[in-house]
């Protein structure tokens, strides 16, 4: 009771923030672009906030991370519905949607499969929520009493965690983590004043921009591997979307896999590192698993919709909660949001929730709201994206070109910008050609300058000591925790599995 | 036994590592390296690049072991035309300040070009439309403080 009393004052601050006019139009406006440019191939959500960070610049910081939010969910949610109506996942969680939901589809079964990943999707986003609303806060209290050794041994947690689960060889990513260290770096010390790695550019002493970062690696690089691939091929179903309920049948066989998902993607959303995309395919595994006749799965099944749709969901939803309680961003389109929040002037940590109330419950409430309207928006409006999967790929780049001109343009107003992303584009193309996966490198990029100064500190109070890592408790536990993550996955048979369920991927995810 | 490179992108990534790895000990040289206790500026820098030095030569090492798919060819052809796309706008904004409609239609058209696919009725149509929309919602919604044009 106790609790639930100190909860309601809370979400009653954060609906009273979220419901303004304003801030409804931004989450509105935020969910519809967001969904907009999910169901656009090629781009994901993380090209998708980097995309439109700029428009939020002009924003109150409120509105601002309220829109941010209501693009990332829409982007999550545009990429299943393309994964189910032409098997192509707009990003990487949706992957596995694809398999049973495609195949929904060309049974004439589309309107079920795409209700029941929006009812799934909004059930998981509603537990999520409600996940953050309660863990959010004593976790921000722990991380108050953490010092710099726990949060550098955190920070090594987090990023040796991405490592482990992005796609391909774990010692590539490793590297692409260190370049990102790097590439962090770069700008002014904030210890000695000293302009570091700067060769003499002027722009450079403030440091690699982090939208001009992630246009580079993903918007730009993503636009020329896809021309390389002469753009994506497509086969829509022409059919009309009759019924969209779907069935008793379907409710009956949806709602374990529901809540199986949704416990599955809280998990792995929360642990910093993981994220939507192992949770979708953990999910999908399980449920073939335990399913009595798993010979359904790939053949259509509803609960290979319900399931993964709902635990990328619950995963996207409580990835906020590292993100925002320990000011440590758990994937890379966290670590933009972030960056966006930076950019607002607000410095990211466990003080936000004490000091800017009603930025954290607003959010938290508009998240609730965001996916309320994904609901809404997404059935209705499921013929008009169905259009905009028509439009030919040689029309929709040069539009993507021109916007990503404008938002980097207008970052300060100036061309060197545009010719920084230009460069880290090429560069991110070589990755791509290297089969190097930059989700990594953005995350390192951000923690960068946090883990020198943690180290530095970390450091400074122990003498110089670098046992200091594994004497503190607290520290000793994450590196521990870490060690015991890379050595799973080293394991033979895990490194198997991982590899199997990495590669069934396709390409273009 | 000759060694034999069997996944070219893997051997190439490890000599991207490398080279990154050399280059930012090379630069920081230059940074005062402190001690562990009071770390100077050149201290992590220099860490992280002899790092990702051995991850480098990890990666490269793996070349010889592990079958890749190979890197395939470039698309120069996208690559050379989008990068000349935002090159055209920059300098059309800020150098030769010709306003934000000309520097659109350069980015735009160039753009285009990059595809293997571009019909002269469809660009300029694209063109017209994406830049009336980006002029409405940019300049007069977002009031982005640029001239649409080198007169105004």
């Amino acid at each position: 009771m106790e609790e639930l009393r100190s909860l309601f004052p809370n979400l009653y601050l954060g609906f009273s923030t979220a419901i303004s006019l304003a801030n409804l139009a931004y989450c509105f406006v935020g969910v519809f672009v967001g969904t907009l440019i999910g169901v656009l191939p090629g781009i994901g959500p993380l090209a998708a906030i980097a995309m439109l960070l700029p428009i939020t610049f002009n924003l109150p910081p409120v509105g601002a991370l309220i829109m941010l939010a209501g693009i990332y969910y829409g982007a999550q949610y545009g990429g299943s519905t393309t994964a189910i109506l032409v098997k192509l996942p707009g990003e990487s969680a949706s992957v596995v949607t694809c398999i049973d939901g495609y195949e929904m589809a060309k049974q004439g079964r589309a309107g079920p499969a795409l209700a029941v990943a929006a009812l799934g999707s909004f059930f998981a986003g509603t537990v999520g929520t409600i996940l953050i609303a309660r863990f959010g806060p004593p976790l921000a209290e722990v991380a108050l009493k953490f010092g710099a050794p726990e949060y550098f041994s955190l920070m090594v947690m987090g990023l040796m965690a991405s490592a482990v689960l992005a796609h391909g060889s774990l010692i590539k990513a490793f590297g692409m983590i260190l370049l990102g260290l790097l590439f962090g770096i770069v700008g002014t010390d904030v210890n000695s004043g000293m302009s570091r790695f700067a060769f003499g550019v002027p722009g450079l002493t403030d440091g690699i921009s982090f939208v001009v970062l992630a246009m580079g690696l993903f918007g730009f690089a993503e636009i020329v591997s896809n021309l390389e691939q002469g753009g994506a091929k497509r086969d829509l179903l022409f059919q009309k979307i009759k019924h969209l309920w779907p069935t008793r049948d379907d409710f009956k066989r949806s709602w374990k896999p529901v809540l199986r998902g949704t416990a599955i993607g809280a998990f792995f959303g929360t642990l910093p590192g993981a994220g939507p995309t192992i949770s979708s395919f953990s999910t999908y595994a399980l449920e073939k698993k335990i399913a009595k006749d798993p010979s359904r799965f790939g053949k259509g099944a509803i609960e290979g919709v319900a399931g993964p749709e709902s635990a990328n969901n619950a995963a996207a939803q409580c990835a906020f909660i590292p993100t925002l309680a320990l000011g440590i961003p758990g994937s890379a389109t966290m670590a933009l949001m972030l960056g966006a929040l930076t950019i607002q002037g607000i410095a990211p940590g466990p003080q936000v929730m004490t000091q800017r109330p009603d930025l954290f419950w607003g959010l938290i409430a508009s998240m609730w709201i965001g996916n309320l309207m994904l609901v809404i928006l997404n059935l209705p409006l499921i013929g008009l994206w169905v259009k905009l999967l028509t439009v030919p790929y040689r029309l929709l780049f040069p539009a993507i070109m021109m916007f990503m001109a404008i938002g980097v343009y207008s970052l300060n107003n100036q061309a060197l910008d545009i010719y920084m992303t230009l460069m880290f584009g090429v560069l991110g193309y070589v990755f791509v050609k290297l089969r190097c996966e930059p989700a990594p490198l953005i995350l390192a990029f951000v923690l960068g300058p946090l883990m020198e100064e943690n180290l530095r500190r970390a450091l400074l109070i122990s003498r110089g000591d670098p046992t200091v890592f594994i004497t503190r408790p607290i520290s000793a536990g994450f590196l521990v925790a870490t060690a015991l993550f890379v050595l799973v996955m080293l394991a033979p048979a895990i490194r198997k599995r991982r590899e199997d369920v990495l590669e069934e991927e396709p390409q273009q995810a | 036994m000759r060694f034999r490179i069997r996944s070219t992108e893997d051997f190439y990534a490890g000599l991207m590592f490398i080279g990154f790895g050399i280059l930012a000990m090379i630069v920081a040289r230059d940074y005062p390296m402190g001690s562990a206790m009071r770390m100077g500026p050149g201290y992590f820098p220099t860490y992280i690049g002899a790092l990702l030095v051995v991850v480098g030569a990890l990666v490269s090492a793996q070349s010889l072991r592990v079958r890749g798919e190979g890197i395939g060819r470039w698309a120069w052809r996208p690559l050379i035309g989008l990068c000349l796309a935002f090159l055209a706008f920059g300098l059309v904004m800020d150098h030769f300040a010709l306003g934000f409609v000309p520097a659109l239609l350069a980015l735009i058209v160039l753009s285009s070009l990059s595809g293997r696919e571009s019909r002269l009725w469809e660009v300029a149509m694209l063109s017209a439309v994406l830049i009336a929309g980006a002029a409405g919602l940019f300049i007069y919604l977002l009031e982005l403080p640029y001239p649409l044009f080198w007169w105004r």
